[in-house]
């Protein structure tokens, strides 16, 4: 009884005083707002599965789950090694790089465009998630297979996203380049690709959380002993509930990490754009 | 008519692709069969083969076909191989989760334009939820709610709520904030209240940006409802027929279940784009 008050205490402070936290004008209570806001669904999360005695097969309360993210420390990273380095990282790479490519090539035929953009939007709107079972089949249980299914999943957003950036510029830049007596390569180079480095990078982050949920959802359908979505889908039949969300913490942390170093390296090479600036 | 012809020649070149890709693929297949046979294989004859393999590695675009054909038209919608019959037990799923997604994201999007505090907390943490892969811990969230004995279809409705409420709350935030400066002082020359402004200027500014939230999210619970089927097979769906065909290395039923499941995500999109249009105009916002 004490846990659920105590957390119910703990919420009502939180709820006060983020209330007046955002009223006033603090200095970094952009940052302390959203964190106190995170702590109580924490407490709350914590202070209910005790106080109600939630069998810990259905909600484990947060303290566990982070025993257990320290105590399997090891089994963790080598799973994150095996989804993560191996299946998303080689997926993400060559899909969006040959997206890129390809828009590249693409961009010279105005007709191949008008039919690629359509379709492209269609295709990155279908689950392609289906094509796990399939590329398993063709590439085999090992990592090699996931990574095909992230290339599956990333290319066309990437693919569209760039298409559309190239077609950015608007007449009169491209008018600039002509006036200097600049070639295709030199207008591609110098213009039309910074121009849509704001698009490519949207693209690239749209990228990241797909390339994590298609290399976990692949392991599914069949995967060496290791693996984030291996670990998930057998712990989740033993019952074991803290490691399986030992693993969604590490998911978590991963997908926002991976999604922060795109954002970064976007703030650093599109930092003349103006939703960069402000 | 402009983009309706490169867009077919486009479409056409991919299933040209997928043609060549089923020879290059069950080529082997062929050639070891006519091994074992003692026969030498012409070329002809081992294209034809890789056209009409039973368990192909990729099957052609005319067997994916004919094997819809047979499950949707020539089945009994009641039949449990009938893909219509497994689309409907998607469909319900995502439907369900898609309206109780977007009832979230409007609702919250409400309250984190009128609330600051809302704003401060909540908004932060919903963009940090979507670079979580929640798809992967979609088998958790399954199999705990169906062990708390909730029904199946709103175990999977959860995960096409959560996939379908993110654009629906950025959209929304993003409409609902869309009149200017102008136009709100407007509404305060006319003084009128907070919910008149809500009704009269806010929300329908809003509708052409929940529209475009629309689309995205339904393809986005589409794509939740099949992922939760794949943990929550017993009751069919295309997710279900999904698993089975890799179990059985039945790749036609495959590569079925998934053209079955791009047609309903087209169909949704499609419907969502025709009630755009139908609302716009009569609004009186249609460009």
């Amino acid at each position: 009884m004490s846990w659920i008050l105590g957390s119910l205490i703990f919420w009502a402070v939180a709820i006060v005083l983020n209330i007046r936290l955002s009223r006033s004008d603090v200095a970094g209570k952009g940052v302390a707002v959203p964190v106190i806001f995170g702590l109580t669904i924490l407490v709350l999360w914590e202070g209910m599965v005790r106080g109600f005695e939630v069998s810990p097969v259905l909600l484990p309360p947060p303290s566990a789950i982070f025993t257990t993210f320290f105590a399997k420390m090891d089994v963790l990273w080598v799973d994150l090694v095996q989804t993560f380095f191996k299946g998303a990282l080689t997926g993400y790479v060559i899909g969006c790089g040959s997206a890129i490519l390809i828009a590249i090539a693409v961009d010279r035929s105005p007709f191949l465009q008008r039919g690629l953009l359509p379709v492209g939007n269609f295709i990155a709107a279908l689950p392609i998630v289906g094509l796990a079972p399939i590329m398993v089949m063709w590439f085999g249980f090992d990592w090699h297979s996931k990574a095909a299914v992230v290339v599956a999943m990333v290319f066309f957003p990437v693919l569209v996203n760039t298409v559309q950036g190239l077609q950015a510029t608007d007449a009169m830049s491209r008018d600039l380049m002509r006036t200097y007596a600049t070639g295709y390569s030199g207008t591609l180079m110098k213009l039309r690709l910074p121009a849509a480095m704001p698009f490519i990078f949207n693209g690239l982050k749209i990228a990241t959380t797909l390339a994590l949920i298609g290399a976990i959802v692949a392991e599914f359908f069949g995967s060496p002993i290791k693996g984030m979505g291996f670990r998930i889908s057998t712990e989740v039949g033993r019952l074991s509930l803290d490691m399986v969300w030992a693993e969604i913490v590490v998911a978590a942390i991963l997908g926002s990490g991976f999604y922060g170093l795109v954002a970064l390296l976007e703030k650093r090479m599109t930092f003349w754009h103006p939703s960069q600036r402000g | 008519m402009k983009t309706l012809f490169p867009v077919a020649v486009v479409v056409a070149a991919i299933f040209a692709l997928w043609y060549v890709f089923a020879v290059v693929l069950n080529a082997p297949w062929a050639y070891s069969k006519a091994d074992r046979a003692g026969v030498e294989l012409s070329f002809s004859e081992m294209v034809s083969d890789t056209m009409a393999q039973e368990k192909p590695r990729l099957p052609a675009p005319h067997q994916v076909g004919a094997e819809i054909w047979k499950t949707t038209v020539e089945k009994k919608i009641t039949s449990k191989r009938s893909l219509i019959y497994h689309g409907w037990i998607t469909l319900r799923a995502t439907l369900l989760g898609f309206a109780f997604g977007t009832g979230l994201g409007v609702l919250l999007a409400v309250s984190i334009v009128y609330f600051r505090v809302m704003d401060m907390s909540v908004m932060p943490w919903i963009i940090a939820s979507q670079t979580v892969p929640i798809l992967a811990i979609a088998p958790m969230i399954v199999v705990v709610l169906a062990a708390l004995q909730v029904n199946d279809i709103v175990a999977k409705g959860v995960i096409s709520m959560y996939l379908s409420f993110f654009p629906v709350v950025v959209g929304m935030v993003k409409g609902l904030r869309s009149p200017d400066r102008m136009l709100l002082d407007q509404m305060k020359t006319y003084s009128s209240s907070a919910s008149q402004t809500f009704w009269k200027l806010r929300l329908p500014s809003s509708t052409p940006y929940l529209f475009a939230s629309l689309k995205v999210g339904v393809a986005a619970s589409l794509i939740g409802a099949v992922v939760a089927e794949l943990s929550l097979s017993q009751n069919g769906g295309l997710g279900a027929r999904l698993l089975a065909g890799s179990y059985y290395g039945q790749t036609i039923q495959i590569w079925s279940a998934l053209l079955s499941a791009a047609t309903l995500a087209a169909l949704m999109v499609f419907t969502m784009g025709l009630l755009e249009k139908v609302t716009l105009k009569r609004m009186g916002m249609a460009q």
